[in-house]
């Protein structure tokens, strides 16, 4: 069998070299055929990416990246061949074939509510007996991604539900680490009574925001989000009186339960898992509510949702106080967590990784967003070496979701069908072409 | 005092303008926040030093100066033309027909994604632009005036006069014009679509890259992420004067560029910054469709 595959790959290899010789050699020979549309694109689209990127990482490595994709792109051209003519290589084709279906039917697995049961009770296990396994450092990874979790499920309901493009919920993630930063250094309040102080307190500004930006609709409102954030952000740098400028709050208090202080990891571990199940549970909950439903009426189609007696204006408030008041829980744990909080931790950038996050796994979709945290915390850590490709990669993951993907890795299931109707829609109603605001 | 505030205001409002224009003009067609329009104008703005580096190397500058910088804003604004090119038919045209979120989604990927890779090719330190310009400040008015904001003030305002011009008076500009109004009726009566829009994000990418070379000369400091705050303030520039309006993201630069001088001066430099977005959020609230912008019905 290995000897078969062996022989195989040699064939494959040899088939592929010669293809390149002949397809360098036809173009050498026939300039009509290096004219030919899809030719050029096989050549120009390198030249193109080399010459762009000339004067920014200089002729060598240019000319580098002009080769891979010149490559590359033969290698892409020879491998839809090679699944679409089954006759070479039949088992790759059947094999990426087959992969695509897996994937597709695992996504769109929709679980029976007795499997579903256990599904949940497996994972609860798993999370719970995990970190007895693990060193410190592991286990405060997973701690950062307990917080991110709490986050994207928060903001999911806002984007995910309500359909409200909120830039700026990581603003309310810093409200709440601040309150707990101050009530603690300031008035030695404890964490337990600072939890729901600080989600309230998230919770009324996004209350204000709600408020303020109740009459904009789409793009405008992510931009005044947008802005929502960098005003936050300025002035927590800035008013040094109360929040100490850039230099942050020092030695905020430890949570406690009676004389048990919690400063081990595992412990934080712990603790940030109840409150990922705590926020589980009420995001699922609220999903199925009626409120959800009158969310998703919402994000499909304001002025349908209002017709139909949906008092949109209660509602796109209620979404953002109760998105914000889980990032004020998770921003409380945060300045628990490190004892110390300062602006760079709240910047527009977090803002857009955790909307990356919900996209990633699929806007709406609890167990998606769950996955996107996991992969967006995680995935950096385990690779650390490409650490300072991260940005780069999440920005073009970004781009190539939205247009090979829209859904998410898990979509939402009543989302997909709505992405599906959308197209028909559209056929049926030429005239709402895109202006809708 | 006042009177110097007032150029350096207008300095920079030329600046936010000439960006916000593209801001708009993309807007005007595509109703699409083009995230990413502030990193062309970042990219634009390392052109100018790079270029004008590789001029300095090459013996250019120092024979003929002029020629050099006028290459180098022709160098630039090409490439940006190209990068907003690519920006437009990587990251945008394949969404055209998507759910509205999606294009924004992917504008504030792309903008990451270019953000990152200037950081990565040309490293997180500030690069400095070669000082070649001589800043004796002339008297205008019995106002000191560098000579470098006269040459802002006065190259964004030509570049202004030709955008006018030509969305106004040529065929092309026409064209722009019916696209904006209906994307749908303007192809039927046989504008092709796909080449306006192209030319749209090269008209904008080429004005930006203007602000950039010029921005970087007059700081002669350059950094990855100006492009974002530059970015924002221009869109609010363009939100002020009212989206889709090309003499209003004109003006709305102008006003903006001011309040920040002035608020800067007399009320407080540390909270610059926040001028802008409290205006932003301001009109937004008390009249969203801008100073010049009309009052689009909305469909149902």
């Amino acid at each position: 069998m290995t000897c078969l595959l062996r022989a195989r790959t040699r064939r494959f290899a040899a088939e592929y070299c010669s293809r390149c010789v002949a397809a360098c050699r036809s173009a050498d020979r026939n300039v009509r055929l290096a004219l030919n549309l899809k030719t050029l694109s096989y050549i120009g689209i390198p030249v193109w990416i080399g010459l762009l990127v000339l004067p920014f990482i200089g002729s060598e490595r240019a000319l580098a990246l002009a080769g891979v994709t010149f490559l590359g792109g033969l290698f892409w051209q020879m491998a839809t061949r090679v699944s679409r003519s089954v006759q070479f290589l039949p088992q790759i084709g059947i094999l990426l074939e087959e992969t695509g279906r897996l994937i597709r039917v695992a996504s769109e697995w929709k679980p029976a509510d007795r499997q579903r049961r256990a599904l949940t009770i497996i994972v609860t296990g798993a999370v719970l007996i995990l970190p007895l396994g693990l060193n410190n450092y592991f286990i405060d990874v997973l701690t950062l991604a307990g917080i991110y979790v709490v986050l994207a499920l928060g903001l999911n309901i806002v984007v995910g539900m309500a359909g409200l493009l909120d830039l700026g919920y990581i603003s309310f993630y810093a409200i709440g680490a601040y309150s707990y930063a101050l009530l603690s250094t300031r008035l030695g309040i404890s964490f337990w009574w600072a939890l729901p102080l600080g989600g309230m307190a998230a919770a009324a500004s996004g209350v204000v925001l709600g408020v303020i930006t109740l009459r904009l609709r789409g793009d405008y409102f992510a931009i005044v989000t947008l802005g929502f954030v960098q005003i936050v952000h300025l002035v927590l740098n800035n008013w040094d009186r109360v929040t100490n400028g850039p230099n942050g709050i020092l030695n905020i208090g430890r949570p406690a339960l009676g004389a048990f202080v919690f400063s081990q990891p595992i412990h934080f571990y712990y603790l940030i898992l109840a409150i990922v199940l705590l926020t589980i549970l009420a995001v699922d909950r609220l999903n199925r509510s009626r409120i959800g439903r009158a969310w998703i009426a919402i994000r499909e189609d304001e002025i349908a949702a209002q017709a139909t007696g949906v008092d949109t204006t209660r509602l796109k408030i209620l979404a953002f106080a109760l998105g914000a008041v889980w990032a004020g829980v998770a921003g409380v744990f945060f300045a628990a967590k490190y004892a110390f909080v300062s602006p760079e931790s709240f910047t527009f950038f977090e803002s857009v990784i955790v909307l990356s996050m919900v996209v990633l796994g699929g806007m709406g979709s609890v167990p998606g967003v769950i996955l996107g945290a996991l992969i967006v915390v995680i995935l950096p850590e385990v690779l650390r070496e490409f650490a300072s490709y991260r940005m780069l990669v999440f920005g073009a993951a970004l781009v190539l979701m939205m247009i090979f993907r829209p859904q998410g890795l898990i979509g939402n299931p009543r989302r997909r069908v709505e992405l599906r109707c959308q197209d028909e829609g559209r056929l049926l109603r030429p005239h709402t072409d895109g202006k809708r605001m | 005092m006042f009177f110097q505030q007032i150029v350096n205001g207008l300095a920079l409002g030329a600046v936010y303008a000439l960006i916000a224009l593209g801001y708009t003009m993309v807007y005007g067609i595509l109703e699409l926040i083009n995230f990413a329009h502030g990193e062309i104008y970042m990219i634009g703005a390392y052109l100018g030093i790079l270029l004008l580096t590789f001029f300095t190397v090459v013996g250019l500058t120092q024979n003929h100066l002029v020629l050099s910088l006028i290459l180098v804003f022709v160098g630039s604004a090409l490439y940006c033309a190209a990068y907003g090119l690519t920006l437009e038919r990587v990251a945008y045209r394949p969404l055209r027909h998507a759910h509205r979120l999606s294009p924004l989604i992917s504008a504030i990927g792309m903008s990451i994604f270019l953000q990152n890779y200037v950081m990565l090719a040309q490293g997180s330190a500030d690069k400095v632009f070669p000082h070649i310009l001589l800043a004796e400040p002339i008297t205008f008015l019995g106002v000191p005036v560098g000579p470098l904001q006269m040459f802002i003030i006065l190259t964004s305002i030509v570049l202004m006069i030709g955008l006018h011009i030509f969305v106004k008076k040529t065929r092309l500009g026409k064209a722009m014009r019916a696209t904006a109004q209906d994307k749908r009726m303007a192809g039927l009566v046989g504008i092709d679509i796909n080449r306006v829009i192209a030319v749209t994000f090269v008209i904008g990418s080429i004005l930006a890259s203007a602000a950039g070379v010029m921005v970087a000369m007059y700081y002669g400091l350059v950094n990855f992420f100006i492009g974002y705050v530059a970015g924002i303030k221009a869109f609010t520039a363009a939100v002020l004067g009212g989206i889709g309006n090309i003499p209003g993201a004109m003006l709305g630069g102008f006003i903006l560029g001011l309040v920040e001088s002035l608020g800067a001066s007399y009320i407080s430099s540390e909270y610059k910054d926040v001028f802008a977005f409290l205006i932003l959020i301001g009109v937004l609230i008390l009249r969203p469709s801008g100073l010049l912008g009309e009052k689009a019905s909305e469909k149902v």
